[in-house]
């Protein structure tokens, strides 16, 4: 169906998230790149080893999430903006995700602005907890927003409204 | 009738790398784009490049140009750029005729010639396809990441192949609502990332469907599609409506090479590159000795392929007019690996499967 849609199944995403225990002790990376295609910059961006492509830029990016840091660096050099930050270690009730942004208008801090799953679905209101755009970001702002614990597996996306 | 070491047709991503390692070997280049500016598509391309760091992977397209016109300062003695100038006829003698704007028709005989001319779009069949509003996705990009002109409110994108979900993710960025993006085949055929990128935006991406017809009286009021059958027939009871004031078509490019064709270049009919292509040696020579080709118009790829072949012909030519540079084969040998990797994975199978059938061995005019 992915090949279909573009949307991932359960199982598929799963696959990619690191085990609870290391998303509840700090953010760490999670890399959303499920189809062979010619590319590297993750590997090439991140400063701790932590994801590998290899020697045919083909291979799909394995992360290592021990060595990963959640810097996010990452995520603003992937092409197919398809790499999210997960940090479950701020409180037992929410989990912070960062994801890149690329749209205007950009939500400030504090703003509460509409999560969206990997369908477009609003299924919930989430916080806006932080706006990164940094000229070393190339013009892909990053945002952390908070949510629900239940919403780990979900929340993929924002729709800032005018 | 001017002479000229070696003219590069074209100022795109193959036709700027090409100039970059001829001049570098120490050739005279002379670079003739019709456009104003030079970049090809990339002077469009607001989205990071894939491929690896040697092809300006996760550098925005917009900026790669810069990147390749500043290291063609570098050697600004040998380097001379003719833009909105027109290559219109390559002859048997080795002559070529250009036109300059509208008024200034002259000839040019090079020792070498490198055709970079890229590629053009494919047009797609259906009542009312004419309507004022239904639009080319090249065009579509032009309008609005170079002129800053939203093309209309909202559009039904034509083609899920990279260029497809690319623009429609670009049309978002510019306010404009993408209503569906439906392609005819089965399987979305642009890299998935992108179109996971676009269907969390909300956009359904619906697959194995066409277009039945355009709607409206001055301009496109309205499209009607329908589902297809695994023979790509059309199923009766199927149709659904979309208002939109745009239709994006994106059902692929075809290689723009008639140039070769006229200079009696051999061409072969290649499915998997996406029409005519020219037969090839390992050093994209041509047929016909001292015509080269790079980029689209020997086959279409992602521009990160594009730019090696421009550097990897770009030497090559150089070489078979006398500038062989010291560390030549291992260059060579390099932009080949390069080449290679890019097209090991699943994408790029088809590719070689193409290339393979116009590739003549070594070098044959040698």
């Amino acid at each position: 169906m992915f090949e279909k849609t573009g949307i991932p199944s359960r199982e598929m995403i799963m696959e990619k998230f690191p085990p609870i225990e290391r998303i509840n002790k700090g953010p760490v990376a999670v890399v959303e790149c499920y189809k062979e295609i010619p590319c590297n910059p993750c590997q090439t961006a991140c400063r701790f080893d932590a994801i590998k492509v290899g020697e045919d830029i083909n291979n799909i990016p394995a992360l290592n999430s021990d060595n990963c840091t959640g810097c996010a660096i990452c995520l603003s050099k992937c092409p197919g903006l398809a790499i999210m930050i997960v940090d479950g270690s701020k409180s037992e009730e929410d989990i912070q995700i960062r994801i890149p942004y690329e749209f205007i208008p950009l939500p400030k801090a504090g703003d509460v602005v509409k999560g969206l799953d990997r369908e477009g679905r609003h299924i919930a209101d989430v916080k806006v907890v932080n706006v990164l755009n940094p000229k070393s970001f190339d013009r892909t702002p990053v945002i952390t927003v908070e949510a629900e614990r239940k919403y780990l597996y979900d929340l993929r996306n924002i729709k800032v409204e005018a | 009738m001017r002479e000229a070491e070696l003219v590069i047709i074209g100022g795109g991503p193959a036709g700027l790398c090409a100039a970059v390692s001829a001049a570098e070997s120490g050739a005279k280049v002379l670079v003739i784009e019709r456009n104003k500016t030079l970049g090809g598509q990339l002077v469009k391309q607001t989205h990071m490049f894939f491929g690896s760091e040697k092809q300006y992977a996760s550098t925005r397209g917009i900026d790669i140009t810069e990147i390749l016109l500043d290291k063609l300062k570098n050697y600004k003695e040998k380097v001379e750029i003719l833009t909105e100038t027109t290559v219109v006829g390559m002859f048997e003698d080795g002559v070529i005729s250009v036109l300059h704007k509208e008024d200034n028709y002259y000839k040019i005989r090079p020792k070498a010639v490198i055709v970079a001319t890229g590629a053009f779009e494919k047009a797609l069949a259906f009542p009312n396809n004419d309507l004022p509003g239904i639009y080319g996705a090249g065009a579509v990009q032009t309008l609005m990441n170079v002129h800053g002109v939203k093309p209309g409110n909202r559009v039904l994108m034509v083609g899920a192949g990279n260029i497809g979900l690319i623009v429609s993710y670009q049309l978002m960025q510019a306010g404009v609502e993408v209503a569906a993006i439906l392609d005819a085949a089965p399987k979305i055929g642009g890299y998935l990332v992108h179109a996971s990128k676009i269907r969390r935006m909300g956009v359904p991406i619906l697959t194995s469907h066409t277009v039945k017809e355009a709607v409206g009286e001055d301009c496109l009021e309205k499209a009607v599609i329908c589902q297809v059958d695994e023979r790509f027939q059309p199923i009766e009871g199927t149709e659904k409506e979309f208002y939109v004031d745009v239709m994006c078509i994106s059902v692929g490019l075809t290689p723009l090479n008639e140039l070769l064709a006229m200079r009696g270049c051999e061409m072969k009919y290649i499915p998997q590159l996406s029409g005519f292509v020219p037969v090839r040696n390992e050093n994209y020579e041509t047929t016909v000795e001292n015509v080269f080709a790079a980029g689209d118009s020997t086959g279409v790829e992602e521009a990160s392929a594009a730019m090696v072949e421009g550097y990897l012909a770009g030497i090559c030519a150089a070489a078979k007019i006398g500038y062989v540079p010291d560390n030549y084969e291992e260059r060579k040998i390099d932009y080949v690996k390069e080449l290679d990797d890019l097209r090991s994975g699943p994408v790029g199978k088809h590719i070689l499967a193409g290339i393979e059938q116009i590739v003549t061995a070594g070098g044959c005019h040698v």
